[in-house]
């Protein structure tokens, strides 16, 4: 765990007050948890955290998912999610404990001196009420401006934004405006009562990479023109490397590191951060494709809605055995549409899919059984993929007896051999998915998909949902995998980083076409198509400065053409 | 930019009226199942086979069954809903009246009710699972299991007879005043009140309680705005459809479902003549009110429907 050096604060810093606008001091923050079938239990989220923030400077938190960084940073606005509750610590903002304010006086920092950017701006606007409504009422309710002025700083920081039509996005309703563009109308939302402090709680982890560039670029843009002061949330290192100014790893609730932003991204001193840092590299040498495919797509062109909505235009690919195909795009190009017209779900209305070189039923109905165990599929949710009340015996032992009418002690011998090889172990066998973690959920839907004996298995999103490192885990179990099964995968996925671990052949998919398709080393090699090229660009580096060299050779590019 | 809610308002509407066909039909059909001969209850038990004959053959009972329903359809069309066999007189005129009688009793009921409902709905979550909560929830369904009559009963003994404020007898004529009027209702109204507050309010607690756990009531609540503005300006405008309703659910049965409170209070309403109707087996009177309390029915679900769409943000402003 994190040594002495680290928990104290790494920068030369003037003596408290002058320009101290957050000090959390040893906070713990707990929680009542109702496990069913036992007792409630108190747990603690948060151990003994202290962390400070000078006004007009952005902190990162980083950390996986119940690290505790969204805790911590609503408790500078004295808010616990659900039933958690800050039991020791004190938070002092501005100079007073906010822990000590009441409910009045808390009301009164919140909008105020604090603002709040949600990881997903569709949820966290009201659909009742239209944008501008919900953009000025915090000003409104504190009183910092009259409607007029609020309107008209509203109008102002949607420019800054860079939203489109900034006089008038604010007549819209939350659905009638894309995700990029709420989350910017979020943090106009956040500016418009001018707090001291916003906490951005992961504002660009639901959006495509081509459009969290434009998002991160502008709250860093009105960050530092606004001068005010940010917590930034994020799992993603290289993301925060951009926008902050001081790094905060975080584990279990505990602090693991703190230090400047290129300390930690260049020189972490702790072993965790250490693996943070270098999570996405494994190495993995590209396969050169067979002689011949043993799963063809050709023109298939694919919609939804009787025919309205083209989702798959002219989409060709060819899938090797044992080698994995990957599909990269943005949401909306169509990736998860291309597995449901493979798999049969979705019937194509052109264009044939071959498999070992006769072609396959269009429709799911008309399959053959041998058919549907050679295509196998796994799933980004693996929580919502499985039946809650089966364990984990029973979930993959069904394919053994659906496919190999395997029963009793041979299916229960192969399950125990499935779990082994997913590196589980035949202790899960009677466990339920709900006492799994999301990595071991994961692994079991694996299990369950090889327990087919499948040639091809789609993986559509399967490690999105995942924190990096446990996602480094399935990429590398996938791929030993791979090889001992000799089993193909056709890997869905928004993460350009993914893609480079696993593909041998990758397909660039945009607005329904392939854009871009070969081997990896050639789609990877300039030079490249106009959408590849801003795809491969947004991409984070994690590289202080990336980011304005990145928008600066966007904008170059948009200029020259 | 309105042309899908206009679209599915008409769909609303048609689908109604397609429904409110098959409603005459099967009214239709079950009074025709019912035992018993329409020319021998007029005539009665000492009638001679000539003039048993003779009135089938002036009322048309002769006719196959369709073409009888086409008639008294067709008849009701024009307003014309046949003359009521045992007393004789026009059922449309007898209907006018007291049909004009429920809905006041009606309305009135419902003007308290409504608002009243909502708003404990709303106190309710805005102290939830806490004493108010559970003293609101526990009074509604107090009064909502006693049985009407009971309500009814003690409300005519304390108001009526103890204190004597308003009268034990609702009756009302169209030369009635409006306050008179108003006056008479105040007990069978307050009686329906009691009756139909407590599930428009648990609805209306449940729908908000449902909404209170999206993203944007945590949005309203870093905004630092107050618990029950939360609910008013950010919980409630989204449960309106579930809440809209119930509530129309509840004002049809204030118009079909009054039948007791009336009897008790003497108010001469839909219910009652329709009960002495039943009593007289008098089947051209039970087919009119039927109809009519399924019209009620089936036109106050589509104003629930309607509105429910209209409160809907992406139908109102689509993309």
């Amino acid at each position: 765990m994190a040594d002495k050096q680290a928990k104290t604060r790494p920068m030369a810093d003037g003596q408290a007050g002058s320009g101290k606008l957050l000090d959390i001091r040893n906070l713990r923050i707990e929680a009542t948890v109702y496990p069913p079938g036992e007792a409630p239990k108190t747990i603690t989220l948060v151990h003994d955290v202290s962390l400070t923030l000078e006004k007009g400077k952005v902190l990162g938190l980083i950390g996986e998912s119940g690290a505790g960084k969204s805790t911590i940073g609503l408790s500078s606005m004295a808010y616990g999610r659900g039933g958690v509750r800050i039991t020791g610590g004190e938070v002092i903002l501005n100079g007073r404990d906010i822990m000590k304010a009441g409910p009045r006086g808390v009301r009164a920092l919140r909008g105020r001196e604090v603002c709040y950017v949600a990881q997903s701006a569709a949820a966290a606007f009201n659909p009742a009420h239209k944008l501008i409504d919900q953009v000025v009422e915090a000003a409104l309710l504190h009183g910092t401006a009259n409607r007029a002025e609020a309107e008209k700083r509203a109008v102002a920081l949607f420019k800054k934004l860079s939203l489109p039509n900034p006089e008038t996005i604010g007549e819209r309703y939350p659905h009638q405006v894309s995700g990029g563009q709420l989350q910017r109308v979020m943090t106009a939302m956040a500016l418009c009562s001018e707090p001291d402090l916003i906490v951005f709680d992961e504002p660009t982890t639901a959006l495509d990479v081509t459009t969290q560039i434009d998002v991160l670029a502008a709250i860093k843009d009105a960050i530092r023109d606004t001068h005010v002061a940010a917590l930034y949330i994020t799992h993603d290192l290289a993301v925060v490397a951009q926008v902050s100014d001081e790094i905060m790893v975080l584990r279990h609730g505990r602090l693991v590191e703190w230090g400047g932003t290129q300390q930690i991204i260049k020189e972490p001193r702790q072993e965790y951060t250490n693996a943070l840092v270098s999570v996405h590299e494994i190495e993995h040498q590209e396969q050169q494709p067979g002689t011949t495919p043993f799963l063809s797509v050709k023109n298939v062109t694919a919609a939804y809605g009787g025919g309205h909505v083209k989702v798959l235009k002219n989409v060709s690919v060819d899938i090797y055995p044992a080698q994995t195909l990957a599909v990269v795009g943005e949401s909306g190009s169509g990736k998860s549409t291309l597995a449901r017209a493979i798999t049969g779900l979705l019937p194509p209305e052109q264009g044939t899919v071959t498999f070992d070189g006769r072609p396959l039923a269009n429709r799911l109905a008309d399959r053959p059984k041998e058919d549907l165990r050679q295509l196998q599929m796994i799933y980004q949710m693996a929580d919502v993929a499985m039946n809650p009340r089966q364990t984990v015996g029973t979930i993959i032992g069904r394919p053994l007896e659906f496919y190999f009418g395997m029963k009793g002690r041979e299916r229960d011998k192969r399950v125990a051999e499935l779990l082994d090889e997913i590196e589980m172990g035949k202790g899960f066998i009677d466990r339920y998915p709900a006492e799994l973690s999301g990595g071991q959920k994961q692994r079991v839907c694996i299990a369950r998909s090889l327990a087919a004996k499948p040639k091809l298995i789609i993986c559509d999103e399967v490690t999105s949902a995942l924190d990096p490192l446990v996602a480094h885990g399935i990429l590398k179990l996938l791929l030993n995998l791979q090889q001992h099964e000799k089993v193909a995968y056709l890997f869905i996925t928004h993460d350009l980083a993914t893609v480079k671990s696993i593909a041998d052949s990758i397909a660039v998919m945009y607005r329904g076409e392939v854009v871009r398709y070969g081997a990896k080393s050639k789609v990877l090699t300039p030079p490249f198509d106009a959408y590849t090229d801003l795809l491969l660009s947004s991409v984070p580096e994690m590289e202080i400065g990336w980011l304005e060299k990145a928008i600066k050779g966007r904008r170059m590019a948009s200029a020259g053409n | 930019m309105s042309s899908p809610i206009l679209r599915l308002v008409a769909q609303r509407v048609l689908l109604g009226l397609v429904l409110l066909l098959a409603v005459s039909v099967l009214i239709f059909a079950g009074t025709q199942i019912l035992p018993g001969d329409v020319a021998q209850a007029i005539l009665g038990q000492s009638a001679t086979p000539e003039a048993l004959a003779n009135l089938r053959e002036q009322l048309g009972l002769n006719d196959p069954a369709w073409l009888r329903y086409v008639h008294w359809l067709w008849g009701i069309l024009h307003g014309d809903f046949g003359t009521a066999q045992s007393s004789g007189l026009d059922i449309a005129t007898s209907i006018g009246t007291r049909l004009k009688n429920t809905l006041f009793l009606a309305t009135c009921a419902a003007v308290v009710a409504v608002p009243l409902a909502i708003v404990l709905g709303l106190i309710a979550v805005r102290y939830r699972n806490g004493f108010v909560d559970k003293l609101i929830s526990g009074l509604a369904l107090a009064s909502t299991s006693f049985p009407e009559f009971f309500i009814g009963y003690v409300l005519i003994f304390v108001f009526a007879v103890h204190w004597q404020i308003f009268p034990s007898i609702s009756t009302v004529d169209d030369s009635t005043p409006f306050l008179e009027r108003l006056q008479a209702v105040v007990l069978p109204a307050t009686a329906l009140t009691l009756v139909v507050l407590a599930h428009m309010m648990r609805m209306t607690r449940a729908a908000i309680l449902n909404v209170m756990q999206s993203a944007y009531i945590e949005t309203a609540e870093l905004k630092g705005l107050k618990a029950f503005d939360i609910i008013r300006k950010h919980a409630f405008p989204n449960a309106i459809a579930p809440v809209v309703n119930v509530v129309m659910l509840n004002l049809a049965y204030l118009i079909v479902g009054v039948v007791v409170v009336e009897v008790i209070f003497v108010y001469p309403g839909m219910g009652q003549y329709l009960v002495d109707h039943v009593a007289k087996r008098d089947v051209p009177v039970v087919q009119a009110v039927g109809l009519i309390f399924a019209a009620v029915y089936i036109t106050l679900n589509i104003v629930a429907d309607i509105a429910a769409i209209v409160a809907n943000p992406r139908l109102r402003h689509p993309k």
